[in-house]
C-alpha cells in the first residue's frame, strides 16, 4: 500500500468514535472486550494479553458539544477530562466496556472516580504508577500493581492474562515501539518526507486499531517512506514538548509546518511508545514490565525522576533530533506540563537554545494568532 | 428579619494557645537557621512528621508559609514573583508564593525561613507535591526524598502498598540518619508516637463535640486553631497538652450550651479548603446567617482521626504507613469524600453543604460539580458551590460570593419556616 493510502487509512480510523471500533472488532472477535486507556501510559500489554482490545482514550476534540460534563468539571479543569466523560454521557463510548487512568494529575484522578459513580457499567480500574524510582521495593510494587490490574479484568470479564500470553504481546508491542522509533529516527534524517500532520494521524489510529494491523500498517510505510518524494524547504527544525495527554488539533500541527518549522521531536503519544528500548522478554513478564516503566521511561512530566533533572530529557532530546529550537505547547490548565516548562524553559536559556510558549485547547478552531506568533519567532531565528 | 447575628470571641484560649505554639515553632526554625541545626521540608497531607522529630530534625512546612503569606495578604506579590519566571496563572498558587518567597529572598541564609536539609515529599495523593517539592529542592539545593504513597484506589491498600512504602520509610530513615548523623532510636519513635496518640484522641473528641447544638466551635473556621497543632507539631508534648486543654474547653462550653455564635441557625459541613487571603471577609458571609460548620473536609487534610484511626506505638513504622495510605482525605478518591460528607451531613446533623471551590487545588476541586449533583439529586441534600481561591486574592470576588452566599441561606430560611 502507498504511504498516501496508508495515512488516509489512518485518517478514516481516526474519525470514528471510539465505541464505533469496539464494536466493530467484536463483530469478529464474538464475546471479545475492549479497554480504553487514559493518556499517559497504560500498559495495553495486560490488556491484549487477555484477549481484549487496547484503545486510547483521547478526549473528542471539537467533535462533542459539552452538554453534561462542564457541570461536572470546572472552568479551570483541561478540556480533554471533560470531553473524554462528555464521551460517557453522550454514549459514544458503547462498546468499550474498560477504561484505566493513573495518576498522572490531580484530574485525571478525579475523573477515574466520576466516570466510575456515573457509569457503573464501566470496569474502571486506576493504576498507581510508581513515582520513587530508586526504592529496593519499586520493581516488586509495579510488578504486583501490574497484576493487579490483570486480576481486576478476569474477574470483571472472565478473561485470562497469563505470564506466557503477556509475554507474547510484550513482544508484540516491543515491535511496534520499534516501528515507531525508526518512524521518529526517519523523520529526523529526512522530515521533508514525513510530516508531523501525517505521523501524529499514523499513531493516533495505533490506539484504535488491533496492535496487529498496527505492526502491518508499520512495515508498509517502513517499506515505502524511503521512496517518497519530497524536497527539503528553508524551515527550521523544532522539538514539541507538551502535548502529551490533551491531543493538539491537526489544525495546530499544521499551522506550525506551515508557518516555517520542521517538527523533529515531540511528545505526542508518549505513553504508546513509552519504552527507550525493548522490554525484556525473558522472566516474569509483570516485573519487566513494571520494571521497565520506572527504567526504560522516555523523560516525562508525569514521571518523577530523582536520578535526573527534567531539563536533562529535553536538551538531549534537542541534540539528537539536531534541532533549533523548542516550542512548548502545554494544554491549557495542564498542571504538570505548565510546573515543568519553568525547570525546563530555564535549562534551554543555559543551553542558548530558543523558545517559544504556544498553549492550546483540543477545541480551539482558530489558528491565526499562533500562526502569527510562529512565523515571527521562525522569521526571528531564520533572519537573524 | 431574625435578630442579627454575631461572633463570640470566645476563641481566647485554644486560639491563643494555638498562636502561641506555632510562633514558638517559628522562632525554632528562625534559630535552626542561625545554628545551622537540620531542617526537613515535608507536606501537611498525610504526613509522617513524627520521622523526622525522631532525628531532632525541625520540619518545615512549605503550605503553612504559603498560607500565613496570604492570611497577611503578603501572597500576591509573591505569586507574580513566580509568574514572572514563568510559572502559568493556572499553577497551584500554594505553590508560587513557595517559589515566590525563594525568588524574592525570603527564606535561606539571614532570613527566619531555612533552606531545607532534607525535602521529603511526602506524596500522599497530590500530584502537584511532587513538582513542587522538585522545584523547592533544585532551588535550595536540598537533598530530595519522594516517598511514594499508593493512592486508595481499592477499599483497603494492597499488601504490596503496605510493603512497598514501609520499605520506603526504611529507605527514608537510612538517609535521616545519615543528615542528622543521629542512629534511629525506635523507643524514641514510639514514645513521639504516644504523644500523637494522644493529640490525635483529642482532636476527634473535640470534633465528635460538635455533634451537640449548638457546636462549641466553628469545624471550618475555627478548625485552622487545631490543624496546627494536629498536623505541625503532632508528636509533641505541648501538642497533646494543648488538645488536652482544648477538650477540656470545649466540654465547658457545650456544658454551658453556648458556641461560636450568638445562635446557632444554620449547621453546615464545608468543603474545600478556605481562601486564606479574605479568610475574616468569608467567615462573616456566613456569620451574618448564623451559619456555623459543624464538621469539614479541610480539617482532615493531614488526618482523617474522627473514624477511630490512631497511630500504633507497638507497630510504629506499619501504622505510619497505614496512616498516609489510608487515614487521610487527600489520598482518598473524591467519590470517596462524598461518602465523609454523607457520613458528616448524617451524623453532626447538618442543614446544607456548602462546597468552596478553589482553582488551585485541582485535588479538592476538579469534579465538584459532580458532588453537588450527588448530594442535590441523590441525596436531597441543599448544597451550594462558591468558587475563589486558598492562596491567590485575585480569584476572590466577594461581591458574587455574598449574593450567590445570601440567596442560598433566604431560601433555606424560607424552606424552614414554610417547614414550621
Amino acid at each position: 500500500m502507498k504511504v498516501e493510502q496508508t495515512i488516509e487509512r489512518c485518517r478514516e480510523l481516526i474519525a470514528e468514535p471510539l465505541g464505533a471500533i469496539a464494536e466493530r472488532w467484536k463483530e469478529s472477535h464474538p464475546g471479545g472486550r475492549a479497554v480504553a486507556c487514559f493518556p499517559v501510559w497504560s500498559p495495553a500489554e495486560v490488556i491484549h494479553a487477555g484477549g481484549m482490545l487496547p484503545l486510547g482514550l483521547l478526549g473528542a476534540g471539537a467533535t462533542v458539544e459539552l452538554t453534561h460534563a462542564d457541570s461536572r468539571f470546572q472552568s479551570f479543569v483541561c478540556s480533554i477530562a471533560k470531553s473524554s466523560l462528555e464521551l460517557g454521557f453522550q454514549g459514544l463510548l458503547k462498546g468499550v466496556d474498560g477504561l484505566v487512568f493513573s495518576n498522572i494529575c490531580d484530574v485525571a484522578r478525579n475523573l477515574s472516580s466520576i466516570y466510575k459513580r456515573n457509569f457503573p457499567h464501566f470496569h474502571v480500574d486506576y493504576l498507581h504508577l510508581a513515582q520513587n524510582s530508586t526504592s529496593g521495593g519499586v520493581a516488586d510494587y509495579m510488578a504486583d500493581e501490574l497484576r493487579r490490574l490483570a486480576r481486576g479484568f478476569e474477574e470483571a470479564f472472565g478473561v485470562r492474562v497469563t505470564e506466557p500470553s503477556l509475554a507474547k504481546s510484550i513482544e508484540l508491542y516491543n515491535a511496534i515501539r520499534a516501528r515507531i522509533r525508526g518512524l521518529y529516527a526517519f523523520r529526523i534524517a529526512e522530515p521533508q518526507k514525513l510530516s508531523t500532520v501525517e505521523l501524529y494521524q499514523i499513531l493516533r489510529a495505533a490506539t484504535q486499531a488491533p496492535p496487529e494491523e498496527t505492526l502491518s500498517r508499520l512495515d508498509d510505510l517502513a517499506a515505502e517512506l524511503p521512496d517518497r518524494e519530497g524536497r527539503p524547504k528553508d524551515r527550521i527544525r523544532v522539538v514539541v514538548e507538551g502535548a502529551f495527554c490533551e491531543q493538539p488539533p491537526l489544525g495546530l500541527l499544521e499551522v506550525l509546518e506551515e508557518a516555517g518549522c520542521y517538527i523533529v521531536e515531540d511528545d505526542l503519544f508518549l505513553g504508546w511508545r513509552w519504552f527507550t528500548s525493548d522490554v525484556p522478554a525473558d522472566g516474569d513478564p509483570f516485573r519487566a514490565l513494571g520494571q521497565s516503566y520506572v527504567d526504560r521511561a522516555v523523560p516525562s512530566c508525569t514521571r518523577h525522576e530523582g536520578r535526573e533533572p527534567r531539563a536533562k530529557g529535553l536538551i538531549e532530546k534537542v541534540r539528537r533530533s539536531r534541532a533549533d529550537a523548542v516550542i512548548f505547547t502545554p494544554p491549557k490548565f495542564c498542571e504538570p506540563a505548565l510546573f515543568d516548562f519553568v525547570p525546563m524553559r530555564q535549562g534551554l536559556e543555559r543551553e542558548g537554545i530558543p523558545q517559544l510558549l504556544v498553549e492550546f485547547e483540543e477545541k480551539m478552531w482558530t489558528f491565526e494568532r499562533t500562526r502569527n506568533e510562529i512565523e515571527t519567532f521562525v522569521e526571528s531565528m531564520l533572519f537573524d | 428579619m431574625p435578630a442579627e447575628v454575631k461572633e463570640r470571641q470566645y476563641q481566647g484560649k485554644v486560639h491563643q494557645l494555638s498562636r502561641d505554639m506555632m510562633n514558638a515553632w517559628m522562632a525554632q526554625l528562625a534559630r535552626a537557621n542561625e545554628t545551622g541545626e537540620p531542617t526537613g521540608a515535608i507536606m501537611i497531607s498525610g504526613n509522617c512528621v513524627e520521622l523526622l522529630r525522631v532525628f531532632d530534625i525541625h520540619p518545615i512546612f512549605p503550605e503553612v508559609t504559603a498560607l500565613q503569606n496570604a492570611i497577611r495578604h503578603q501572597s500576591l506579590p509573591l505569586i507574580l514573583k513566580a509568574e514572572e519566571v514563568g510559572y502559568s496563572s493556572d499553577n497551584c498558587a500554594y505553590v508560587k508564593a513557595d517559589m515566590g518567597l525563594f525568588l524574592s529572598g525570603g527564606m535561606g541564609p539571614g532570613t527566619k525561613m531555612p533552606y531545607p536539609t532534607v525535602t521529603l515529599c511526602n506524596y500522599v495523593g497530590c500530584n502537584v507535591y511532587v513538582k513542587w517539592f522538585e522545584h523547592l529542592a533544585a532551588a535550595t539545593g536540598s537533598e530530595l526524598f519522594m516517598l511514594d504513597v499508593p493512592f486508595l484506589r481499592t477499599s483497603e491498600p494492597t499488601a504490596a502498598d503496605v510493603r512497598y512504602v514501609v520499605k520506603q520509610i526504611e529507605e527514608l530513615i537510612a538517609v535521616l540518619e545519615r543528615i542528622s548523623k543521629k542512629k534511629f532510636d525506635i523507643d524514641k519513635l514510639r514514645e513521639i508516637l504516644r504523644y500523637s496518640v494522644r493529640a490525635e484522641e483529642g482532636y476527634a473528641r473535640s470534633k465528635d463535640l460538635c455533634k451537640g447544638s449548638p457546636a462549641p466551635f466553628d469545624s471550618f473556621f475555627d478548625a485552622i486553631n487545631m490543624m496546627g497543632p494536629i498536623n505541625v507539631l503532632r508528636g509533641t508534648r505541648e501538642a497533646a497538652d494543648f488538645f488536652d486543654e482544648a477538650v477540656k474547653e470545649f466540654e465547658g462550653m457545650v456544658a454551658e450550651g453556648v458556641g461560636p455564635l450568638s445562635e446557632e441557625r444554620f449547621r453546615m459541613v464545608v468543603e474545600g479548603p478556605p481562601p486564606y487571603p479574605y479568610y475574616r471577609s468569608f467567615r462573616n458571609l456566613f456569620t451574618k446567617w448564623g451559619a456555623v460548620a459543624v464538621a469539614s473536609t479541610y480539617s482532615t487534610v493531614g488526618g482523617i482521626w474522627e473514624w477511630g484511626f490512631r497511630h500504633d506505638p507497638a507497630r510504629p513504622l506499619e501504622s505510619i504507613a497505614e496512616q498516609m495510605l489510608t487515614e487521610n482525605l487527600t489520598n482518598r478518591s473524591i467519590v470517596a469524600r462524598y461518602g465523609q460528607i454523607k457520613r458528616y451531613v448524617e451524623e453532626w446533623k447538618a442543614d446544607c453543604l456548602v462546597i468552596h471551590s478553589i482553582k488551585s487545588c485541582r485535588l479538592f476541586s476538579a469534579g465538584q460539580g459532580d458532588m453537588r449533583e450527588y448530594f442535590t439529586k441523590e441525596l436531597g441534600v441543599p448544597t451550594l458551590l462558591v468558587e475563589s481561591d486558598l492562596e491567590d486574592p485575585r480569584y476572590y470576588a466577594e461581591a458574587q460570593l455574598r449574593n450567590r452566599i445570601d440567596a442560598f441561606f433566604e431560601s433555606l430560611e424560607h424552606k424552614k419556616l414554610v417547614a414550621a
